[in-house]
């Protein structure tokens, strides 16, 4: 037990020692999270629009002037004729138009109600969806207003957004963030430096020497769990302070989801070393293979539930697919531990497995 | 007077599928002895001694070293023998003393003796003022003395040495080898790999593996008298030269 105290300690100072990556290592979530929240923004805010109203009666002023008053767009354009709709788009001056039928109060009044109709800029095809969706917000809210106040308008649909209210995106990139991160300081760090002592010759040396292969594996995973805990801790709170998305459920529950999703990849890179030689190709292996799929496919960036089947296959085995469903069911939806259980339990039989297959793979490189 | 021997091997053999890299080796070697093992690269050399440290079961054959069977008895081989290798195994990230401190904690050496040890240590290779210096910023020739020293730090019955002048000039190379005849002095068996035949003059004895077999094994003068050669050079690339295996 003493001399794997000093193996900790020794792999302390190498972290320590090297200034440059544990700079990288304690800001890369701080950077990650500003980032994320304030300049690659999905959220829709001050966007331009044209309204296109034949007859602009007060109606469709109180329509228009809602949306401009809203934080989401700004009506730049009235425009008369349709064909006017394609010249502001191709200029682009409005990125969506709000087009009101001939007589649009008179028709609201009548049975057949009225029409309206939004042009929106599909090029960027999730960002056309949120227009579309906080304009129909906007208009549905005006809706029900003039209900409240005894005209029957015939504007129907109602739109609640239930545990994110303002549609912040940090709700949903945070998640992500917590998964990316520490996957990458467990499993990708681990798995170099273990290699690393393999490059060096020290691993040999530790080999001959009396000292338990698990030791030297286990004391190498130490800092790293440290690490991603403080991280974690981290991103916690600026998630919290800093962009106001506030850790709706049991933070204990999500302390314990996070630890399984770290030990699970602390096995993941103490794997990713067995099979390694050189540092050059841990970190491809961790880059490639592990980080890119972790990116695209953990439902952290794009939507599981519209991938295509093999891909949605493909994410069922990332560790950061359950770990972010996890998370934005404990923290965002504040659900109770019992409703994680599934992700919960996949996560900790994946960690089992990896644990038993790296120290299986570790104890046949020795023989 | 008979010595002590420290390393016996008897048909000592292993197999990766077909191929059989090691193939029935005997040998002995005796306390205090400085042992040359040479061979070409793929000629067995390393799967051989990985089987001496412990790190590799034999096929079949059996061996002691420093008394302990190599098949069984492997953990405590480790904990009687040092190591070191061409790559000077030393932490470079670490200072002087703290590579000390970790290699002889391994080997389960008290506080107060390491300290001990330490001091004396560093006064004898005139290291003293770079106690608290990182291994990287030494310069070559000294990692590769304090490896050395770090090695047999513990007095390990037998030291294994695997190519360990590897890229260092001629110069450094012979004060390495007055170190290793100063430990072979007290006691502690020397048991070297190297490609340069010049220090194979050096070996009390030497083995010459080709192909996974022993072809020669004797003191440099008799190994010359045998084949007829001025130089262990030419010996070497006498028996080299009926290798079949390649690089």
């Amino acid at each position: 037990m003493r001399e794997f105290g000093a193996f900790v300690k020794k792999e302390f100072f190498h972290i320590l020692r090297d200034k440059r990556t544990m700079l990288i290592v304690l800001v890369m979530p701080v950077v990650l999270i500003i980032l994320f929240g304030f300049a690659l923004s999905t959220e829709v805010r001050n966007v331009n629009i044209g309204i296109l109203a034949p007859s602009p009666d007060p109606m469709v002023r109180q329509i228009a002037d809602k949306l401009d008053a809203s934080e989401y767009f700004t009506v730049t354009q009235w425009l008369n004729t349709p064909d006017d709709i394609h010249a502001a788009m191709k200029a682009d001056e409005v990125q969506m138009v709000v087009a009101f039928g001939q007589n649009f109060s008179g028709g609201l009044l009548s049975p057949d109600g009225s029409q309206l109709q939004m042009v929106v800029d599909a090029s960027d095809a999730n960002m056309a969806q949120s227009y579309t969706s906080y304009a129909s917000g906007i208009i549905a809210a005006y809706g029900s207003e003039m209900t409240a106040m005894g005209q029957d308008t015939g504007i129907l649909s109602q739109v609640q957004f239930l545990y994110n209210p303002q549609m912040k995106s940090a709700y949903n990139f945070v998640p992500g963030i917590m998964g990316l991160i520490m996957m990458l300081i467990c499993a990708m760090m681990t798995s170099i430096s273990i290699v690393r002592e393999k490059e060096m010759g020290t691993m040999e040396v530790l080999l001959v020497s009396p000292v338990r292969p698990i030791y030297i594996v286990v004391s190498k995973m130490v800092p790293y769990f440290v690490l991603s805990c403080i991280n974690l801790a981290t991103i916690l709170l600026l998630s919290v302070f800093v962009l106001g998305v506030p850790v709706a459920g049991s933070l204990a529950a999500l302390w314990l989801v996070s630890l399984i999703y770290i030990i699970a990849n602390l096995s993941l890179g103490l794997l990713i070393s067995t099979m390694a030689q050189q540092q050059v190709i841990a970190l491809m292996f961790s880059g490639l293979l592990l980080m890119m799929p972790t990116m695209l496919l953990s439902g952290m960036v794009f939507p599981i539930e519209s991938m295509p089947w093999p891909l949605r296959g493909i994410s069922c085995i990332l560790p950061a697919r359950w770990y972010v469903a996890a998370v934005r069911k404990l923290m965002i939806q504040g659900l109770p531990m019992i409703y994680a259980w599934k992700e919960i339990v996949i996560l900790a039989s994946m960690a089992v497995v990896l644990i038993g297959t790296s120290l299986k793979k570790l104890n046949n490189r020795l023989e | 007077m008979e010595r002590e021997i420290v390393i016996h091997v008897e048909e000592l053999t292993k197999q990766f599928g077909n191929f059989t890299a090691v193939d029935h080796i005997s040998f002995d070697v005796v306390k205090g002895e400085v042992f040359g093992f040479l061979g070409a690269n793929g000629a067995g050399k390393t799967t051989a001694m990985r089987m001496l440290c412990g790190l590799s079961r034999p096929t079949s054959g059996t061996g002691t070293v420093a008394g302990y069977d190599i098949t069984r008895q492997y953990e405590a081989i480790k904990k009687n023998i040092g190591y070191m290798s061409q790559k000077f195994s030393l932490y470079e990230d670490l200072k002087v003393w703290e590579n000390i401190r970790l290699y002889a904690g391994i080997y389960g050496m008290k506080d107060t003796e390491i300290a001990r040890k330490t001091d004396e240590l560093l006064e004898r290779l005139n290291f003293a003022r770079e106690r608290n210096t990182m291994v990287k910023s030494l310069p070559l020739g000294w990692k590769q003395k304090l490896a050395f020293s770090v090695s047999i730090f513990h007095d390990p019955a037998i030291v294994f040495l695997d190519e360990p002048t590897g890229g260092v000039d001629p110069y450094t190379r012979r004060q390495f080898w007055e170190m290793i005849y100063e430990a072979a002095d007290r006691g502690i068996t020397v048991f070297v790999t190297t490609h340069y035949m010049d220090e194979a003059e050096y070996c009390d004895r030497v083995s010459i593996m080709v192909d996974g077999r022993i072809d020669a094994l004797g003191t440099p003068r008799e190994l010359k008298e045998r084949f007829c050669a001025r130089s262990m050079e030419e010996v070497f690339q006498g028996l080299a030269r009926k290798a079949s295996r390649a690089d």
